[in-house]
């Protein structure tokens, strides 16, 4: 009782003095609209808390236990954090994770940003190029996997077809997919095509964004194409291009799917990844707690990221 | 004039160039798979590649539906991708509605709970995740699936954020002429978000159809398999009969073309307003 009073004082309604019919009706519409709020949230809330607050939690807790899923389980402290440092494959997963991420982050970003400046002008078609664009983005990943699979085929996929018709020697081919050195290039070129038209529609609504002024502005200066992208669209673009750097960082930390359906994590280790590597901790070796423990390193990881995003944002802000 | 004239032309015609050499790239995998999916197995990978196969194999169309149970498993992903979708926009919409629009005690700390999960990567919690389902007794079952997709951090976000941008005077002037929340909600906000909720539709069927990873691990018999996994199965079972491949996986794709292309106009839109600003 004197708690919700309290609430009330400080939340600059009228003071609860003595006038306590006041206060209590409000009081009493404070509860019937918080109960209204509450029964919107519910239904989303309640399947959200269970199915993913709980699990994430039961996540943390599980990095500091030793478990395989069907015996009991132990507390293990920081063994799990200890093997961390002995285990070839995670250092080599972590690597690969940050070669994925510091190639494809970049590549990514600048192909979206030109697609998206050229379909910003009126061109005839220009409805169809940006859906083209698109369509990788939504396709079906295990379908266009094992297309491009099926063109980087080492032997007979059409691009190294292309390649000796154009004079280069089978023995230099590159091995694509299959080809220890040349693995992660195809996840990471496969990566872009199918990623790209995501990043480009952002741009674009970025892009819708700035005013028209500017440019006017820079056409009576005597600004020529070049000049006015340097200096106007890209500084412009600056939150756009915050904002994707760190969606597509986060998003390349996690990558999983097209690693799974291209290369398998290998040829050895040369595409394993972090993600990847939980996975083959948890359901093929089943060992929840150590795959826990890395998904915990993962999560710092995109923590970090998303921590300096809102930093960058509030200094914006400021 | 006449300079800048073709200056112009020139640089129109770099511009289509580029834009033309792009959509190639990102177009050829689509017309190589559907040109594969009407050729014999081991007229797949002729060079120089035939676009139009001269002899069309629709056989490969026909051959799909019996080698695996294709029928079944689109029956059971457009089962799972429905629920999932209007689950989705019904209560993210629902509970985006008092994110933004009402107030109420821990508001805030409520909604950085759901923003916390948005950078958290799927694979942190699939473990537990699993194990929870597991003592549900819910391995095995749709049920499982649509708990997993039904209810995201994401949606509730994109739609609170939309709903941002409708002006609060509105709703003011709706309460004063007598209508209650709900009415609000129902009458006012969701006809107002059509390009929010076309943006979650595409995003929710899109990752739903598509989905690979969640059914592989939760689905193991034949009868309640996903279109996905069916098609791996096919791909490592027939792994040298690429033109049925190919058919399958172009059926694969075309509900979500479908989708893609009848929402496709309000996407833009909805992306624009789903605030970059944050």
């Amino acid at each position: 009782m004197s708690l919700s009073n309290s609430v009330i004082i400080a939340d600059g309604a009228p003071a609860a003095s003595g006038r306590k019919v006041t206060v209590l009706s409000k009081r009493q519409r404070r509860i019937r609209n918080a109960l209204v709020a509450y029964s919107f949230i519910a239904p989303n809330f309640i399947g959200f808390a269970v199915f993913t607050l709980g699990p994430i939690l039961f996540a943390f807790a599980l990095a500091f236990m030793h478990w395989d899923g069907s015996n009991a389980i132990t507390f293990a402290g920081l063994d799990n954090f200890w093997l961390l440092f002995e285990d070839k494959a995670f250092i080599a997963a972590f690597w690969n994770t940050v070669i994925y991420t510091v190639a494809s982050v970049p590549a990514t970003l600048v192909c979206a940003l030109g697609l998206a400046v050229l379909l910003n002008q009126k061109i005839v078609g220009r409805d169809f190029f940006r859906t083209a664009m698109f369509f990788p983005y939504v396709a079906s990943l295990v379908a266009v996997a094992v297309v491009w699979n099926m063109i980087f085929n080492p032997e007979m996929g059409p691009v190294n077809m292309l390649l000796y018709t154009l004079g280069l020697d089978p023995k230099n081919m590159p091995g694509w997919a299959a080809d220890r050195h040349w693995a992660m290039v195809t996840v990471i070129l496969f990566g872009i095509w199918k990623n790209m038209g995501y990043y480009m529609v952002i741009y674009l609504a970025g892009l819708q964004g700035i005013n028209a002024e500017l440019y006017e502005a820079a056409d009576l200066d005597g600004a020529n194409s070049w000049q006015k992208f340097i200096h106007v669209t890209v500084p412009q673009l600056g939150p756009t291009t915050f904002f994707v750097t760190v969606m597509l960082t986060i998003q390349s930390f996690k990558v999983f799917d097209q690693i799974y359906m291209i290369t398998q994590g290998g040829p050895g280790t040369s595409t394993l990844v972090l993600v990847y590597h939980i996975y083959n901790e948890a359901f093929i070796s089943w060992d929840l707690g150590y795959s826990s423990m890395v998904s915990l390193v993962l999560f710092f990881l995109v923590l970090a990221v998303t921590v300096f995003q809102f930093r960058r944002q509030k200094e914006d802000e400021a | 004039m006449r300079i800048a004239g073709r200056k112009v032309t020139i640089g129109t015609i770099a511009i289509y160039a580029i834009v033309i050499a792009v959509t190639l790239i990102m177009l050829m995998p689509f017309a190589w798979m559907l040109s594969a999916s009407l050729k014999l197995s081991r007229d797949v990978f002729a060079f120089p590649i035939e676009w139009i196969p001269s002899v069309p194999q629709w056989q490969n169309y026909v051959d799909i539906w019996t080698k695996i149970p294709l029928a079944l498993f689109i029956y059971n992903t457009s089962k799972l991708t429905i629920i999932v979708t209007l689950l989705q926009l019904l209560t993210s919409s629902f509970a985006a509605y008092a994110f933004a629009k009402l107030n109420f005690p821990y508001k805030n700390t409520l909604f950085l709970g759901y923003i916390a999960t948005i950078a958290m990567p799927w694979q942190v919690y699939m473990v537990p995740q699993f194990l929870l389902m597991r003592e549900f007794g819910l391995n095995n079952t749709h049920l499982a699936l649509i708990c997993l997709q039904a209810f995201t951090a994401f949606g509730v976000f994109l739609m609170r954020q939309f709903y941002m941008s409708i002006p609060t005077e509105l709703c003011e002037a709706a309460r004063i002429d007598g209508m209650n929340e709900y009415q609000i909600w129902a009458r006012i906000m969701l006809p107002l978000s059509k390009p929010a909720l076309s943006t979650l539709t595409i995003f929710t069927f899109v990752s739903t159809w598509n989905d690979f990873l969640g059914p592989m691990i939760y689905l193991t018999k034949t009868e309640l398999k996903t279109v996905q996994i069916g098609l791996r199965m096919f791909i490592s079972q027939y792994s040298a009969e690429y033109g049925l491949i190919m058919a399958a996986s172009v059926v694969a794709l075309i509900p979500v073309l479908i989708v893609f292309l009848v929402l496709q106009r309000f996407f833009v839109e909805g992306i624009a307003s789903t605030g970059l600003k944050g």
